[in-house]
C-alpha cells in the first residue's frame, strides 16, 4: 500500500529535477480527468492566463478551490488564531463534510494542526492562545457562552500523533469517556460499549484475552488503535487525528489507514497528516496550508492531479516542503 | 612541530588528570565526614541498643530506662504532621502544575513556598510558638504537630508540582480531549500516572520532619512521663536527644546516642522505602 505511492513521489521529483513537466504524477488517480492540466499546462496561453488569476487570487489571501459543502458538520468562517503575538492561523474559511474524510497538508509549521485543535477547542488549554472568527458545529457556534466545552469535546474526538494511552487497563481506556459522560447504564452495557469499540477499531481479537493488561503493554501501532477505540466508544460525530500514523511502521500505518476508510461510514474525520500519499489514499478532499494561510482545498483528486495554485503544485510535486 | 603537538597533549593530559583528582578529592572528603558521622553514631549507638529501649520510659539521671514515650511521642507527632501538611501541600501543587501554571499567583506562591521551603525551622517552631503556644498557654502536642505540618507542607507543594509536570501532556490531551473536566483528568489520569512521585515525595518529607528538632523545642517540649494527651506536652525523640546529650548523666547521654542511631535509621530505612516505591508503584513500567 505504502510503497506504489512512495514510488510516485520519488518518479514527481525526478520529473521535476530533468524539467520534464511531471504528466505521469498521480498515477494513482489515473482514469480522473484533468491529468495532464498540470505543471505542462504552464505554456499554453490558456494556463498562463489561470496562473495570474491564482496569482491575483494568491495576492488577495483568498482560499483557491471548492471550500464549502452541503450540509457541513462544521463551518469555519475567518478562522484566526494567536499564540500571543503570533498570527498561527489567518482568516481560514472551510467546511467540513459529513461522512468524509478531509486530509489536511502542509509544511512544519503551517497552521493545519493549529486549525484541527480549534474544532474541539483544545486551544483553550494553551496559554495565551485567542481564536477569533466563527466555527459552527452542526449550526451552534462552538465559542458560545452557553455552549459546554465538555459536550463539544465528546462530540469531536481526537485521535493524537503519539499514541497516548492512559495509564490504566485496556477496559478502562475505552471505559473512560463513557464513564466520565455516564453513557452507560450498568456494567453489562459498559462492557458492550467497550467491546464494540474495540471491534470497530479492529483490536478486540487482539486484546480480548487481555482486557486488564496495562494499555501501555501493547505495540504502538495497537495502542493508536486502542486510542481510536477510545475515542470511538463516546459516539462523537467528528473524529480529528493529528498525524495519527507518524510514529508507526508502515504495517501499522496501513492498518490505521484501512480503519480511517471504514469508520468514514459513520463519522466525518479530519486528518492531518505530513504524507501527501497517505492523504490520497485516505481522503476525500484536501485542504493545503502555507504559514497560517489556507491556500487551496479541493477534491483530493483534483488537488492533487490538478492543483490551481502555484504553492500547492510546489508542494505535492516535492519542489519544497 | 610534532613536539610541540606533542607537548600540548601532554599538557592536556596533564590537566584532565588534575581536574579528575581534584574532584575525587572532594568527593573523598565529603564521603568522609559522612563515613566519620555514621561510624561514631553507630560505635556509641549501638551499645545503648536493647529491647528496654523500645519498652521502658525515659528514666530519671543515674537511673535505667528507654525512650518508649519519646518514640510515642514522635511518630504521634510525624503522623499528624504529615496528615494535616501533606494533603495542603498536595492540593497547592496541584494548584501551581495544573490549574494556575501560568497565572501571577502561582509565581508569588512558587517564590513563597521556595522560601518556605529553605526557612531555618526554627523559625517556624518560633511562629508556632507565637500563633499557638502563647494563646494556649503551655506546650503541646498539637502545637508540635503543626509546627513540623508547617515544615512538611512546601516539601510536598514542590514534590507534587514537579511530579505533576513530569506527566506526559499527550496524557492531559488525551483526557481533556475526551471531554473530560480538569478535576476529572487530575483525579482520574494525572494522580495515578504521578502516585510513586508523590507518595515519594510525602516519604522523603516525613523523613525530613521526624529528626527536627528546633520546631518541637518551642511547641511539645518535652514529657518525662508516658503521656498521649495532645494537648499537654509530648516527649519526641529530637527534643530527647538534645536535651539529654547536653545532660552531665552518662546514662543519658547514651540514650541521646541511641536515640539518634534510631532517627538516623529510620530515615534510612525511609528513604529505602521510598526507592522502592518508585519502582513498585509503576507497574506499567513505561511511561
Amino acid at each position: 500500500m505504502n510503497q506504489p505511492g512512495e514510488q510516485t513521489v520519488q518518479e514527481r521529483r525526478r520529473a521535476d529535477s530533468t524539467g520534464a513537466g511531471g504528466s505521469e504524477s498521480g498515477q494513482r488517480h489515473r482514469g480522473e480527468s484533468g491529468l495532464n492540466l498540470k505543471p505542462s499546462g504552464r505554456t499554453s496561453g490558456a494556463a498562463a492566463a489561470a496562473l495570474e488569476e491564482r496569482t491575483a487570487a494568491q495576492a488577495a489571501g483568498q482560499t483557491v478551490g471548492q471550500t464549502s459543502v452541503e450540509d457541513p458538520v462544521f463551518s469555519c468562517r475567518d478562522v484566526n488564531v494567536y499564540y500571543g503575538a503570533k498570527h498561527a492561523l489567518k482568516n481560514v474559511t472551510i467546511d467540513v463534510a459529513r461522512k468524509q474524510v478531509l486530509a489536511m497538508i502542509g509544511p512544519s509549521g503551517c497552521g493545519k494542526s493549529t486549525f484541527l485543535r480549534c474544532l474541539n477547542r483544545m486551544n483553550d488549554t494553551i496559554p495565551g492562545a485567542r481564536v477569533t472568527g466563527s466555527i459552527t458545529l452542526d449550526g451552534l457556534d462552538i465559542h458560545d457562552k452557553r455552549q459546554d466545552v465538555v459536550q463539544i469535546r465528546a462530540r469531536v474526538g481526537m485521535v493524537f500523533q503519539k499514541p497516548n494511552p492512559f495509564p490504566k487497563s485496556i477496559y478502562d481506556n475505552v471505559a473512560y469517556g463513557p464513564r466520565i459522560h455516564g453513557l452507560a447504564r450498568g456494567r453489562a452495557d459498559l462492557d458492550e460499549i467497550v467491546c464494540t469499540s474495540l471491534q470497530r477499531a479492529g483490536l478486540w481479537d487482539e486484546v480480548k484475552d487481555r482486557l486488564t493488561g496495562p494499555g501501555t503493554g501493547l505495540s504502538g501501532g495497537q495502542q493508536q488503535r486502542l486510542c481510536i477505540a477510545r475515542t470511538i466508544a463516546v459516539q462523537p460525530e467528528v473524529i480529528l487525528m493529528d498525524e495519527p500514523c507518524s510514529a508507526l511502521d508502515p504495517i501499522a500505518t496501513a492498518r490505521i489507514e484501512d480503519l480511517i476508510d471504514e469508520l468514514r461510514a459513520s463519522y466525518a474525520i479530519v486528518i492531518v497528516t505530513h504524507s501527501m500519499q497517505q492523504a490520497a489514499r485516505v481522503s476525500q478532499r484536501t485542504a493545503y496550508f502555507h504559514m497560517g494561510d489556507l491556500i487551496e482545498v479541493g477534491e483530493t483528486d483534483r488537488v492533487f492531479t490538478n492543483p490551481r495554485h502555484r504553492l500547492t503544485e510546489d508542494y505535492i510535486t516535492g519542489r519544497f516542503g | 612541530m610534532s613536539g610541540s603537538a606533542h607537548r600540548r597533549r601532554a599538557m592536556r593530559k596533564f590537566t584532565n588528570a588534575l581536574a579528575l583528582g581534584l574532584s575525587g578529592l572532594a568527593t573523598a572528603i565529603g564521603l568522609a565526614f559522612l563515613g566519620a558521622i555514621l561510624w561514631t553514631l553507630v560505635k556509641n549507638g549501638l551499645a545503648g541498643m536493647s529491647l528496654s529501649l523500645f519498652t521502658e520510659m525515659t528514666p530519671p539521671p543515674g537511673d535505667s530506662g528507654g525512650l518508649l514515650n519519646a518514640i510515642y511521642g514522635s511518630v504521634v507527632m510525624t503522623l499528624m504532621g504529615i496528615l494535616i501538611g501533606a494533603p495542603i501541600g498536595m492540593l497547592a501543587g496541584t494548584y501551581l502544575a495544573e490549574y494556575g501554571r501560568t497565572s501571577r499567583i502561582s509565581a508569588v506562591i512558587r517564590f513563597v513556598n521556595d522560601i518556605l521551603l529553605s526557612a531555618p525551622s526554627i523559625i517556624v517552631g518560633l511562629f508556632v510558638y507565637e500563633v499557638f503556644v502563647v494563646r494556649m498557654g503551655h506546650f503541646s502536642a498539637i502545637a508540635g504537630a503543626i509546627a513540623l505540618a508547617v515544615i512538611a507542607m512546601p516539601v510536598t507543594v514542590r514534590t507534587t508540582e514537579d511530579m505533576l509536570n513530569l506527566v506526559p501532556q499527550g496524557m492531559k490531551d488525551a483526557s481533556t480531549a475526551m471531554g473530560a473536566y480538569p478535576w476529572r483528568t487530575i483525579t482520574n489520569i494525572i494522580y495515578p500516572a504521578a502516585r510513586s512521585g508523590i507518595v515519594t515525595g510525602m516519604l522523603l518529607a516525613v523523613a525530613r520532619i521526624s529528626g527536627e528538632t528546633a520546631p518541637l523545642l518551642f511547641t511539645a517540649l518535652n514529657n518525662q512521663f508516658w503521656s498521649t494527651n495532645l494537648g499537654a506536652p509530648m516527649a519526641n525523640l529530637p527534643v530527647v536527644i538534645f536535651q539529654y546529650a547536653l545532660s552531665p548523666y552518662k546514662n543519658w547521654q547514651q540514650l541521646a546516642w541511641s536515640g539518634a542511631l534510631l532517627i538516623t535509621l529510620t530515615i534510612l530505612i525511609l528513604s529505602i522505602i521510598a526507592r522502592f516505591v518508585v519502582s513498585a508503584l509503576n507497574p506499567g513500567g513505561k511511561r
